[in-house]
């Protein structure tokens, strides 16, 4: 199993998900945002936190025009898995992989802390490692979390159970608590929560590590 | 030649920024400030000849994102 991380300028997460994957079982590389093609083999790309070009003119706005998007567009209309946290969610959105926009938190300020987020749909390959409805806990450091979308989109991500996580005490101003989603073919994911800030008890908590599980048994099984 | 792109949240679009200036102001002391939105303003400095239409395919590709913002151009001399 291979998953490539790509790193953006400004990006501040990509190795800690490289980690995030190695101990699920990946052979995990990093990929510079120069780049117009994915490694070969691939079977999922991660695209990391942090401040792509700074934030410059909208959250992951510039990093989703970048080379190696067009490659991961590629990658994901072909069925490919993606998973984007953070700043990685924002670039997704912005490239329209993923439904609604992250806009700057109702509080205005920088939330970081450890969340309280409740597991919304167990069908995806990401996240059928935990329980129905099973409470974890996963870091969030975040300015512009706050998950927007029109009533036509937030009825479609119901009826289609393509809500991943919702926060239990929403920290941002999020619709519908919503802290991640899946697209529709259920193999790309979004969140703002760092589930790669979770995946070893020197970190503070584990409840991340099952999320990179349940990827590398889904693709073993695929 | 020059060109100005105005970029605005569209209306019923929460505008957290600009509510945290509206309340500033009323906190110094303006009354009857009823709404206040915050965008940003974009100066283009750009190849004579550069058309009205290539600039809304910035605005459309890059400049703003149309699920939340609207935006305007006036092209300048």
């Amino acid at each position: 199993m291979k998953a490539a991380v790509l790193q953006f300028p400004g990006s501040n997460c990509d190795r800690d998900m490289v980690e995030g994957f190695r101990k699920a079982g990946f052979a995990a590389s990093q990929v510079w945002h120069k780049e117009t093609t994915l490694p070969d083999g691939i079977d999922v790309v991660g695209v990391p936190g942090g401040f792509s070009y700074g934030d410059y003119l909208r959250c992951g706005a510039i990093a989703a025009q970048s080379p190696i998007m067009r490659a991961v567009a590629d990658f994901a209309a072909k069925g490919g898995h993606v998973l984007g946290v953070c700043n990685g969610f924002q670039v997704l959105c912005e490239t329209r992989l993923l439904p609604g926009v992250l806009m700057r938190n109702a509080g205005l300020k920088f939330v970081c802390r450890a969340e309280p987020l409740a597991v919304a749909t167990t069908d995806s390959p990401f996240t059928n490692g935990y329980g129905a409805d099973q409470t974890v806990s996963v870091p969030i450091a975040h300015h512009d979390g706050n998950y927007q979308i029109d009533d036509e989109g937030l009825a479609a991500l119901k009826a289609e159970d393509r809500i991943a996580f919702t926060y239990q005490d929403n920290p941002n101003g999020s619709r519908a608590d919503i802290a991640g989603v899946l697209s529709e073919n259920r193999r790309v994911l979004g969140m703002m929560p760092h589930p790669e800030r979770a995946v070893e008890e020197t970190q503070g908590g584990t409840d991340g590590a099952p999320l990179f599980a349940a990827l590398a048994g889904a693709l073993v099984a695929a | 030649m020059k060109a100005v792109v105005t970029v605005m949240l569209k209306q019923g679009v929460l505008d957290p920024q600009g509510e945290a200036v509206k309340s500033a102001l009323g906190s110094m002391g303006f009354d009857g400030v009823g709404g206040v939105r915050q965008g940003k303003v974009i100066e283009l400095d750009l190849a004579d000849g550069t058309t009205e239409a290539q600039v809304t395919e910035m605005c459309e590709k890059l400049l703003a994102n149309t699920v939340i913002e609207s935006y305007r151009v006036e092209m300048g001399a």
